[in-house]
């Protein structure tokens, strides 16, 4: 084999792996952005049952968020990856015993990353609940609003504009480790610039563009983040 | 008397019956009760005295190598922190931005990804690090995830200190400068043991990271914790062995999380009012 210089290893096409290397930061954005309503739905309803007076719901929603951010997002990953299967499998035999199972490894990705972060932004919302004073409830209440549409009218805009800062930092680690993701299979940045180091024996050079993509999608992240805090920062500045 | 009791809040009456948040905190515990019984009666039926007698001893060695991975890393980091904090909080403009590219890279980046880069990345320059005879270094996988994470938490450890020193107010540099302290005596006897109390909880919860981020040494084959669950799994295909693991790495955490609260109390307990 000719030794290839590095502009036709970075070149696009059949000799090149950039359009491989795209393909998976493609795949990296897709999982991050799959991920994040998931989490944050269910980051604001543990939130939600963190701050509740009902001891039982604090109780169940404590227990959700020790577990998940006591454990390594790895073990997370491979207990649901390879223990997923196994429990459906046995679930499934009472219905069709010849069925088999295989648990996708972008949807694996996205579950165990959809818990990992709402545990995380469960936090970030409790702090954001905490910041807003009483009376915001009592006159929502006091203006004929019912419990839900305090919520969504009055309570959730400021609730938002509290967390966005702690939101936007689990952004950027949920962003980090969709590379975990690469271990199970996905085919994913890491995943595509290991196989073309492998290939390719250029280790060093595949796996700095690598980090460099993703140091990019921070800074890209940074600034639409930047963008959305001052349109909400506007909008503040209307009333 | 009576108008300040009128004047008082009373707590609201405790909700009494079945509301619909008090059925759904009941089925939500209930369901983690069921899970966790669920885990226990698994583990317990799924019993096999050959599978432990074999995989326990390897656990306890990849607990220890765990744990020396994190506490080299760890310290290595602090002291590589400083300089970086330093040239953060330096007037130089070159200092200050080379420090803030650093941060930045190390920050920026999955920690995965710096290993990689470390592990596999230095082999293309393999020529180069012999001739410097720094190869049988990071020929080892347990070296290089100590030189990855060392790097990693350095970044992290440096803006704990920066934040943490300047959460100090600036009187106090200048109080001891009047006295004629000298600055390193100053930051070593004044600005210090202030900055620690504040960085206190910051350095646990990074502490608590590494010990979470460092299963990833397993993918670059070193034995630690994860990697001897790695083994158990791929010879056994029993799942117990990731539930096992799950279950050190859920009660050191734990353990971790509790001592720091418990040493944030002592040396906060002047603070109190």
């Amino acid at each position: 084999m000719p030794a290839q210089s590095i502009w036709t290893l970075l070149s696009w096409g059949p000799d090149g792996w950039l359009d491989d290397i795209a393909y998976g930061v493609i795949v990296t954005v897709l999982l991050a952005l799959a991920t994040l309503p998931i989490g944050l739905t269910i980051g604001f309803f543990v939130a939600l049952g963190k701050q509740s007076e009902e001891p039982s719901l604090r109780l169940a929603a404590n227990i959700y968020t020790t577990v998940f951010r006591g454990l390594p997002e790895l073990v997370t990953l491979f207990l649901f990856f390879f223990g997923m299967p196994i429990l459906l499998q046995h679930l499934i035999r009472y219905f069709r015993p010849e069925a088999t199972i295989d648990v996708n490894s972008f949807f694996a990705g996205m579950i165990v990353l959809a818990l990992i972060f709402s545990s995380y932004a469960s936090e970030v919302f409790l702090s954001a609940f905490r910041a807003i004073p009483k009376g915001q409830y009592e006159g929502g209440y006091s203006i004929g609003l019912s419990k839900w549409q305090t919520m969504r009218k009055v309570i959730l805009p400021q609730l938002l504009r509290i967390a966005f800062p702690g939101l936007e930092n689990c952004w950027l680690s949920l962003l980090k480790d969709t590379s975990l993701v690469s271990v199970v299979g996905l085919a994913e940045t890491l995943r595509n610039a290991g196989v073309a180091a492998r290939v390719t024996k250029h280790s060093f050079l595949f796996y700095s563009l690598a980090a460099l993509v993703f140091l990019g999608l921070a800074v890209v992240s940074s600034f639409a983040t930047g963008a959305i805090l001052r349109s909400l920062g506007k909008r503040e500045a209307q009333r | 008397m009576s108008a300040t009791a009128a004047m008082v809040e009373r707590p609201p009456p405790r909700a009494r019956g079945w509301p619909r948040r008090r059925i759904i905190g009941y089925a939500l515990v209930c369901l983690w009760v069921a899970f966790g019984l669920g885990i226990v009666s698994y583990l317990f039926l799924a019993w096999n005295a050959a599978f432990f007698a074999k995989y326990a001893p390897a656990y306890l060695q990849g607990l220890g190598v765990t744990l020396s991975l994190v506490a080299i890393s760890m310290v290595l980091g602090a002291v590589l922190s400083m300089p970086v904090a330093y040239g953060r909080m330096s007037r130089n403009r070159i200092l200050s931005g080379l420090a803030y590219c650093y941060v930045y890279f190390f920050r920026g980046t999955p920690l995965l990804v710096q290993t990689f880069l470390v592990y596999y990345g230095l082999g293309s320059f393999r020529p180069q690090l012999q001739m410097v005879g720094l190869w049988d270094f990071f020929k080892d996988a347990f070296n290089c995830g100590v030189f990855a994470f060392a790097l990693n938490t350095a970044a992290y450890q440096a803006e704990i200190l920066r934040g943490a020193i300047e959460s100090v107010p600036k009187g106090q540099w200048e109080g001891a400068a009047s006295l004629g302290l000298h600055k390193l005596q100053t930051l070593r006897k004044i600005i210090l043991p202030q900055a620690l109390i504040v960085a206190l909880r910051p350095y646990g919860n990074e502490l608590i990271l590494m010990v979470k981020a460092s299963a990833i040494v397993a993918i670059i084959t070193v034995y630690d914790l994860m990697g001897n669950a790695k083994l158990a799994f791929a010879n056994s295909f029993d799942i117990q062995a990731y539930i096992w693991v799950a279950l050190v790495y859920l009660v050191m955490v734990e353990l971790l999380r509790h001592a720091i609260e418990w040493i944030e109390r002592r040396i906060t307990i002047h603070l109190k009012r």
